[in-house]
């Protein structure tokens, strides 16, 4: 049996280990390994996630277990302090003495502390292991409000600075660059960055020299070769890394000018029976301080041991793209062409944070690289144009800016990717690997697709297109890709929703009994509740547990548990009497007021207790349920309209607020609001609603699956110049589609895209009867309009569900824990602290 | 507000010396949950009636602090049986109080018993 030594048990050391006992040989070695730190290989990547949790446990790679399983043998707080080459052994800082047949280095690297005055001061931290996190936080929390900087604006560097942030300090950040990230961003880039971090309150200081560390014992703040001091309680220092080749320089291995230890290209150091790997190796006289170089490295060390004749990559991708700080950056290729060399196309949006800059060869044909900021979806898709010279599409500048009109996307699709693309790089899988893992091997999800392959398990950003590789691959299988609405139930609500109807399934046990497995839980439920309530329109009262808790309590929950109040208003209008109605019981039971978004008046504060009280008074004065805590009809915004304005077409407030009563009450996967505009200047905005109505010239435009919210979609137009009772006719039907055929939780326009053919198709189904099924529909919709009741009014004068609106069962006392505030002559809940 | 938290400790059914006697049986809704006050604190009990079996846990949601759970969502998690707060659908451990989604603490379980059809919360102080 022979003998490898690995020293060093971070990320790569820790890879050597996973590579080679997964070989069929690695039974015929003893693996025995030495780490410094106190702690097994943990994820440094991911390093700045222990300030967020402050749980080292979740960054483990493996634990000890797995260390003994494999029959590794592993010492950690054991510093290797000597080899001896000619007698191939090694001895250890406790003295202790091992023999080797092959010895791996793996000794990464050290942050490296640039020699100024004052370094060595209090308060002056390094950014690598744990312990340095720990260090840094424990001094941290003796500065409370204190100010901190990063020295270096790298990608390691505003990390740090995240960190400082979320320690609750005030950050800044020094670079000596002009430019922030200066190896992955161009100047322009750097910029965007620049004001999104200023955003976010962390202050950049670019093309300052450090001269010297102030303060007097402890750090006090930093002076420049130019401009003023710099005000400081801690710095953490992030300016590069420095190999650990010491070991390696003391037994005479061949070192790099500037360190590194020297590999070839089977990883094998100036002595054939040494390796050195990760971010120790110096190879083609770079240093590489990223995950998928150590772990290609680690392979080939692993293969060439076996006698495999793997080698290593001619050209390193520096690829890298992350999440910092909330942006998306990434960097791929060459980023920095010169116009000489390429031909570069960039996109900026200041206003929205966006720099988008690729680079194609002055033929036009390849994608040499590129930069983006902001926001970086398309990254995946753009590294492989790039590493596989892909052809590019006629106008290449749709690769940043989308395709503009007609279908699909510039980008193409994945299985139009080469097999042996590489699709996770920190892994090495390539798109043939993946692909395969499907077709040949039956592996069906995600989830076996990356146990099976690694694929996804490193950085995780190849993630999306590996998803995406997997259910295209099924679907080449002739399978379809099962989309279940949670464990419980292997349907996806449009499936749900027949089963119901066409078994008439009467509540939710019965249908997890009939269909389902388990006892539910909090996706099933709501997602079925909404299927009853469209099926045979019954209110939330019926089945009040499996309500989302806004519909089981018929109101909105706020911030302390209490809730908050919304009559329905339709279209708007409100007489004065109603507005001193709404008056006079927000006074009396003491709720704060505003007018919400949709044109009406929200009434907060309100205790569980209080709930039916304030609805008795609201229906006694003639409101009814605005159903603002429910997925459903929300309002139908309106302007004032022909009757009022001297431009109007038509009455736009007449007919929102006949489409409102129309629709009030109906249960939909997700909310629906509408909107009526009495001419083309479009006051009432129905062009950013689900359904909207514009008077034009010889009738109503009707508009469908728009919205505001966290994605602003602008509505399609369904029909041009039809009469009111047309308008309506598609509206039912657009509507009454949607219901039945959208998963749970998605807006219409979230829907319409997803809809295989679009909004031609959607046309086709509503104005042509396409699929035949537009009487039933306009049926449907007809019943619903014809059997809506007012939940609250229910609510109200049943007894058994007015008894659900008690804190207590036991007691009528309320909660006395609920607390509030006053503000601007209102109140407010107490803050969350 | 960080203190409310020490109110609650977890009780186990050896533990148990007061068997409060909370509400009857039909006061507490088919497959959800109602909140009983017990000297100055409050509890969550659920009538998981799939199950039939009973649980008890605190009121308090240790996400944001707030008097909510009784009023949360109930269901399972495999097989382990939960509760999701409304507020943020932060989902617990019903049998071991445990947060199922997120690093919060824990929330503590009372045991529960049926007499007579009158529900019973148990607790060692």
């Amino acid at each position: 049996m022979k003998t490898i030594l690995v020293i060093g048990n971070g990320m790569v050391g820790y890879k050597f280990c996973e590579k080679f006992v997964a070989q069929e040989k690695y039974k015929d070695f003893k693996l025995i390994v030495f780490g410094e730190e106190p702690r097994v290989a943990y994820d440094r990547v991911h390093l700045s996630e222990f300030f967020e949790n402050g749980d080292a446990d979740k960054l483990t790679l493996a634990p000890r277990t797995w260390y003994e399983q494999k029959g590794i043998e592993l010492h950690t707080n054991e510093r290797v302090v000597a080899i001896q080459r000619n007698t191939k052994v090694i001895t250890t800082r406790s003295g202790r003495v091992y023999s080797y047949d092959y010895l791996i280095l793996a000794t990464g690297s050290t942050p490296f502390v640039p020699p100024i005055k004052g370094v060595h001061k209090q308060g002056v931290f390094v950014y690598r292991t744990i312990e340095d996190l720990e260090n840094t936080m424990q001094y941290a929390s003796n500065i409370p409000n204190g100010k901190a900087a990063v020295l270096g604006g790298g990608l390691l560097g505003l990390e740090a600075a995240k960190a400082i942030k979320d320690m609750g300090l005030e950050p800044h950040v020094v670079e000596f660059a002009p430019r922030l990230m200066p190896r992955q961003l161009d100047e322009e880039g750097s910029k965007v960055l620049e004001t999104k971090m200023s955003d976010m309150g962390i202050s950049v200081h670019l093309n300052k020299a450090t001269q010297q560390i102030l303060g007097n014992g402890s750090i006090q703040g930093m002076a420049f070769s130019e401009g003023d001091p710099l005000e400081l309680d801690m710095l953490i220092i992030s300016a590069g890394i420095r190999p650990r080749d010491e070991l390696a320089k003391a037994c005479g291995l061949g070192l790099g000018e500037r360190g590194g230890i020297v590999v070839d290209n089977t990883m094998r150091t100036s002595d054939p029976n040494i390796f050195a790997i990760g971010e120790v190796a110096l190879y083609n006289q770079m240093i590489y301080g990223l995950v998928a170089p150590g772990y290609e490295m680690a392979q080939v060390a692993v293969d060439q041991i076996l006698g495999k004749e793997t080698l290593m990559s001619e050209s390193i991708d520096m690829s890298t793209k992350l999440k910092l700080i909330g942006v998306d950056v990434a960097s791929f290729g060459n980023p920095f062409t010169t116009e000489e060399e390429a031909h570069a196309i960039v996109f900026e949006n200041k206003l929205q944070g966006l720099y988008k800059r690729i680079n194609i060869s002055k033929d036009g044909k390849k994608l040499l690289g590129g930069i983006l900021v902001g926001d970086a979806s398309d990254y995946n898709m753009l590294l492989q144009l790039q590493q596989n010279e892909m052809a590019l599409p006629e106008n290449p500048e749709d690769l940043i800016l989308g395709a503009r009109g007609g279908e699909g996307t510039a980008m193409g699709n994945v299985m139009d990717l080469p097999d042996d693309a590489v699709v996770c790089s920190c892994e090495s899988v390539t798109k043939g690997g993946i692909c395969c893992s499907v077709l040949q091997e039956g592996h069906e999800t995600l989830k076996s697709v990356a146990e099976a392959t690694k694929a996804t398990t490193g950085c995780g950003g190849c993630k999306p297109m590996v998803s995406d590789l997997v259910t295209e691959s099924l679907k080449s299988l002739g399978k379809t890709v099962k989309v279940r609405i949670c464990e419980h139930f292997d349907f996806s609500r449009q499936e749900l929703y027949d089963i119901v109807k066409m078994r008439d399934i009467q509540d939710y046990d019965e249908l997890l009994n009939t269909v389902g497995h388990g006892d539910g839980c909090e996706i099933c439920k709501p997602a079925v509740a909404a299927i009853f309530a469209s099926v045979y329109n019954e209110t939330a009262n019926r089945q009040e547990t499996i309500q989302d808790s806004n519909d089981r309590y018929l109101a909105n929950i706020q911030r302390n548990g209490t809730y908050s109040v919304v009559p329905r208003v339709p279209g708007g209008e409100i007489t004065p009497q109603q507005l001193m109605a709404l008056g006079r019981i927000g006074m009396k039971y003491d709720l704060y007021t505003k007018i919400t978004g949709g044109q009406r008046i929200d009434m907060f504060g309100a205790q569980l207790h209080e709930l039916p009280l304030i609805w008795e008074e609201l229906i006694k004065e003639g409101f009814e349920s605005g159903h603002a805590y429910g997925k459903a009809l929300r309002t139908v915004k309106s302007c004032v309209g022909s009757t009022w304005c001297r431009y109007g077409m038509d009455e736009s407030v007449s007919f929102a607020i006949e489409i409102e009563n129309r629709y009030k009450g109906i249960r939909s996967p997700h909310k629906m609001k509408g909107g009526v505009s009495g001419c083309i200047r479009e006051c009432a905005e129905a062009r950013c609603k689900d359904f909207g109505f514009i008077a034009v010239e010889g009738g109503w435009n009707v508009y469908v699956c728009g919205n505001g919210g966290a994605n602003p979609k602008h509505a399609e137009l369904l029909a041009e110049k039809v009469d009111k009772e047309t308008a309506v006719r598609y509206v039912d039907r657009f509507l009454m589609f949607y219901i039945k055929t959208a998963p749970p939780l998605t807006r219409t326009a979230a829907w319409l895209e997803k809809l295989e053919g679009g909004i031609t198709y959607l046309k086709n189904v509503v104005i042509h009867d396409s699929l035949n099924i537009a009487e039933e529909l306009d049926a449907e919709m007809q019943s619903y309009a014809d059997t809506y009741k007012c939940e609250w009014k229910e609510a109200v004068e049943t007894p058994a569900i007015r008894a659900r609106y008690s804190h207590f069962v036991n007691s009528d006392e309320k909660d006395d824990t609920i607390e509030f505030v006053p503000m601007r002559g209102q109140k407010m809940p107490k803050a969350w602290t | 507000m960080i203190s409310e938290l020490n109110t609650y400790e977890a009780t186990k059914l050896e533990e148990v010396t007061i068997w409060f006697k909370a509400a009857e049986v039909s006061k507490f809704p088919k497959n959800g949950g109602a909140c009983v006050k017990y000297k100055d604190k409050q509890i969550a009990v659920f009538n998981f009636t799939r199950r039939r079996v009973w649980y008890a846990c605190q009121n308090l949601c240790p996400h944001k602090m707030e008097m909510v759970l009784s009023r949360g969502m109930i269901g399972v998690d495999g097989d382990d049986p939960k509760v999701a707060c409304p507020l943020h659908k932060k989902t617990f451990s019903l049998k071991t109080g445990m947060n199922l989604n997120g690093d919060l603490n824990s929330i503590a379980t009372y045991p529960v018993k049926i007499e007579k059809n009158f529900v019973y919360i148990g607790f060692s102080e």
